[in-house]
């Protein structure tokens, strides 16, 4: 469906997007996910037609897009922050794509009617677009985007500006959605949690550049790099030297999974892998800090030498602050990474 | 010279496209957008900059080369025999230092207008709003008649206490007040109603006092509000015309005054053209300024819904600051309007219409005009309506065109638009009767040629109320319009066009009204037969007689009657956003 091809813009000089190739294929929900400032949104730019690329290739259903102006790609887009036409009511803004294709008044009528039913607004035609609230706002933005039934549909932070529970309910009924319909979707995010839950497929993007592409979960358990692994919130990653079934490292001898390559590299261990015990077991710690996360406890850990580590316990078992531990580690909650190089 | 070529060769290179054909591409891909965009805007332009550059530049440099040269040669020498007459040093001594004294006390006595209109809620406040703002439409011949009936021979003050300000300067100073107090109003009581309450709430929570707090946070906010009404307020009044024409007598003359003294009485047009020159270079000094300081207001300020920040007045000091405020509106604004409408119902027998009904007969002062007096209205409404129309258009253009605020370009074509405001009306008319008379452009017969003049004036409030409202529509809601399938051209009319319909509205309704009041200009070019409102006004003050003056004060009731009614219109359409007037 959606192809990019090298596709590279500049600002002033910098490449917010550098020579990027991404694939989406029909009937796939692609989530670009990264931090501020990697590229997320001039990417879906690029793709609608609104950003002219400086260098690639942008093709929609094999047909290069080069000079086709926006309103003749037949793709929708939805604004991290709605834009929702001010002056129009629900209903003027979800016939907007209708009305400007020439689509008659009962048709448009029997689409807008179904359209809020199906974002779960039924009966909002007459509503004054600033007294919706932000959830409103969100599926009247989704109506519009969806009216005109574009080809990819493009979301921007789609639940950014949300409350949690808003959110987490919003992920289930647009996936539902985007299923029933069959529609092909590409949304960027910054939240990991919100990517995973909605996309069949991840685009980690840093600096422009792809960092990695995979499912949920592939990327969640073999990120591509320190950065991605650092970006999904792991904070136990250290550099190591792998020998023999063991990794040397600042923290002392790590297990790792058979068959790792012996060399330099990069370890990870997920804080579900990190256990407590007394302190002639394993690597002494310090209890630095505790943090309740719902079910789980996450204890910040000073060792002797080294940086601090991220352990994450039942309720119960957690030590206080100040106590002295011994870790070890579990082998399956260590991953191991590429050697990590300055980022080309 | 040979030396520095080696270095020019390596820039050269360094700025050369590659050779090699992809990045060569490359760089045409990114030089086509940004080319498309600046075809779209040099389109927009050239309305704008074929109008000013016809019927501004073109004027204005022929009078000013008619009056520099002679035979063909240029005489720059008059240039330094003209700044060196006492006489006209005296008339520019005057005019810079009238146009301060009348900023200063304007901003004196406004500025705690400013504050009452912009934080206390009363009632009667949007009545009150649309009645200071009546004298700043109102055209300068009938606020100088206004000041006359109150401050004059025979005014109120002279029939009550004997007293007669209209041989001394203060006459003109309170004139120039009642004119830009809405200016200093609207534009920083504008923003003050804008301005997060909260902001000075948070300076409060750290410690600082009311006072502090508003020295240390409302104050430097405001200042380039405050500055930019005290330029436009030092503009206005230093290109006086009207007021001082009426109220100066034989004793002041502005550089206005004395450029049309000049021209129109002596025929002596180098002096004009020197002067004309002069004050041309301190307005395009002052509109640099001005410019600087919008741009700095427009960067900063978080604002907020003006209808939240208003509360009725609470504590014995705001209530004493909106008594003096009303008291000072009753007195500069009310008081000289109704002493207007007073005048213009007292006759040689008393109270009556008599005044009223003279304009009605062609002749009854004595032949002061070939047709009725009361003819003048319709042909004042015509030309007005097609001043409007043309403001409207050039002014429309020209804002779509500078909505994107980059490029040097850009800036200086924004300054352009303002220099007509500052520009010697007198000098604009005279220009119109010596350039436009030759084929291809013979327009000395033809009636456009007041409502062209007049656009000139009305174009610069188009573009300063429409363009802060174009600029202020989001993008991404045209992105999201093109998105969604709209073209460019329907993309304007669903989205620009809605919200900036009413910003038009407006604009359309000021220029209606300075076109209606144009004096400096219209003067010189309005056929003798076919005069407008605020001419015959003039002409009617002129002559001696009684029914005269009540003519021209019955005239001058009626224009503002009109004025009034439109902008009491504007008030109900107006929203908060609409740019600075």
């Amino acid at each position: 469906m959606l192809r990019l091809e090298g596709v590279t813009v500049r600002f002033g000089g910098r490449a917010v997007l550098d020579a990027v190739d991404l694939d989406v294929a029909d009937h796939e929900t692609v989530c670009v996910l990264g931090p501020s400032g990697s590229g997320k949104s001039t990417l879906l730019r690029v793709v609608a037609g609104l950003q002219p690329a400086h260098a690639g290739r942008v093709l929609l259903g094999g047909r290069d897009q080069g000079g086709v102006p926006p309103h003749r790609r037949g793709v929708g887009l939805m604004f991290q922050d709605h834009q929702l036409f001010p002056q129009r009511d629900v209903a003027g803004n979800v016939s907007f794509g209708l009305r400007v294709r020439g689509t008659g008044r009962a048709e448009i009528e029997r689409r807008v009617a179904e359209l809020l039913d199906l974002v779960g607004l039924p009966g909002a035609q007459k509503r004054a677009v600033g007294a919706l609230s932000g959830g409103e706002q969100q599926r009247v933005a989704l109506a519009r985007a969806l009216a005109p039934e574009p080809r990819l549909l493009m979301l921007d932070e789609p639940l950014g500006q949300l409350d949690r529970g808003l959110r987490e309910r919003l992920v289930e009924e647009l996936r539902g959605l985007f299923g029933r319909l069959g529609t092909t979707v590409l949304a960027v995010t910054h939240d990991q949690g919100e990517a995973f839950a909605l996309a069949d497929r991840v685009v980690v993007m840093r600096d422009g550049r792809i960092a990695q592409v995979g499912t949920p979960m592939e990327v969640w358990r073999r990120p591509a790099s320190e950065f991605v692994a650092r970006f999904l919130g792991f904070e136990n990653v250290v550099a190591a030297t792998v020998t023999g079934g063991r990794a040397e490292t600042v923290w002392g001898s790590l297990p790792v999974p058979s068959g790792t390559e012996p060399g330099e590299c990069v370890v990870l261990v997920r804080p579900g892998g990190v256990r407590l015990g007394p302190v002639p077991g394993g690597l002494a710690c310090e209890v630095v800090s505790r943090t309740f996360r719902g079910e789980r406890v996450v204890v910040r850990l000073l060792p002797e030498g080294g940086p601090e580590l991220e352990a994450s316990c039942p309720l119960g078992a957690a030590p206080g602050v100040g106590e002295r531990v011994g870790v070890s580690f579990r082998v399956d909650d260590v991953v191991v990474l590429p050697q990590s190089r300055p980022f080309p | 010279m040979v030396l520095a070529r080696p270095e020019v060769t390596e820039a050269e290179a360094a700025g050369a496209p590659d050779v090699t054909g992809a990045p060569a591409a490359r760089q045409a891909a990114e030089r086509a957008p940004g080319a498309r965009r600046a075809a779209t805007r040099l389109g927009l332009m050239a309305v704008p900059l074929a109008f000013f550059g016809v019927f501004f530049a073109y004027p204005v440099a022929s009078i000013v080369t008619r009056g520099l040269t002679d035979g063909g040669r240029w005489q720059l020498a008059r240039v330094g025999e003209v700044l060196t007459d006492p006489g006209i040093r005296d008339v520019l001594w005057f005019t810079l230092w009238q146009a301060a004294a009348s900023t200063a006390l304007t901003l004196l006595l406004a500025l705690p207008g400013a504050y009452v209109f912009a934080r206390l809620d009363f009632p009667g406040k949007r009545l009150l709003r649309a009645v200071v703002t009546v004298p700043f439409v109102l055209p300068t011949v009938v606020a100088g008649s206004a000041f006359l009936a109150l401050v004059g021979r025979g005014g109120l003050l002279d029939e009550l206490w004997g007293v007669r300000l209209d041989t001394t300067v203060w006459a003109i100073l309170l004139a120039h007040v009642f004119f830009n107090y809405a200016v200093v109003v609207r534009t920083v009581g504008g923003l003050w109603a804008q301005l997060d309450p909260r902001q000075e709430e948070a300076a409060r929570v750290l410690g600082a006092g009311r006072l502090a707090a508003w020295r240390r946070v409302t104050l430097p906010a405001l200042g380039p509000a405050v500055a930019a009404a005290a330029l436009m307020v030092f503009l206005f009044t230093f290109t006086s015309f009207g007021v001082v024409q009426i109220l100066g007598g034989p004793r002041y003359a502005t550089l206005e005054v004395e450029i049309y003294q000049r021209t129109a009485q002596l025929l002596d047009l180098p002096t004009a053209a020197v002067l004309t020159l002069l004050q041309f270079v301190v307005v395009a000094a002052l509109l640099a300024v001005h410019a600087r300081t919008v741009r700095r207001r427009e960067a900063t300020l978080r604002l907020v819904d003006a209808s939240r920040t208003a509360r009725r007045p609470r504590g014995a000091g705001q209530w004493a600051l909106l008594a003096s405020v009303l008291a000072v509106v009753a007195l500069l604004v009310v008081l000289p309007l109704a002493v207007l409408v007073l005048r213009s119902f007292e006759g040689p027998d008393g109270y009556g219409l008599a005044s009223y009904r003279a304009l009605a007969s062609a002749g009854a002062g004595g032949g002061t005009f070939t047709v009725a007096a009361l003819d003048t209205i319709g042909n004042s409404l015509t030309y007005a309506l097609a001043a409007t129309a043309i403001a409207v258009v050039v002014g429309g253009l020209a804002a779509a065109a500078l909505t994107r605020r980059e490029g040097r370009l850009v800036r200086g074509f924004d300054a352009l638009l303002m220099l007509p405001l500052g520009t010697s009306a007198v000098t604009v008319g005279f220009g119109f009767l010596i350039a436009l008379d030759e084929p291809p452009l013979d327009l000395r017969t033809s009636w456009i040629l007041v409502p062209l003049a007049q656009a000139l004036v009305g174009v610069p409030f188009v573009v300063r109320t429409v363009l802060p409202v174009l600029r202020a529509v989001d993008t991404r809601l045209r992105e999201a319009a093109a998105v969604l399938g709209a073209s460019p051209l329907r993309a304007w009319r669903e989205v620009d066009l809605p919200l900036v319909g009413r910003a038009l509205g407006i604009a359309a309704g000021f220029a209606f009204a300075v076109s209606l009041g144009e004096f400096g200009a219209t003067v010189f070019i309005a056929r003798p037969d076919n005069p407008t409102l605020p001419v015959a006004v003039a002409r009617l003050l002129g002559r001696p007689g009684e029914l005269n003056y009540g003519q021209a004060m019955a005239l001058s009731t009626i224009l503002m009657l009109v004025c009034a009614a439109a902008l009491l219109v504007l008030e109900r359409v107006r929203t908060d956003r609409t740019g600075e007037f």
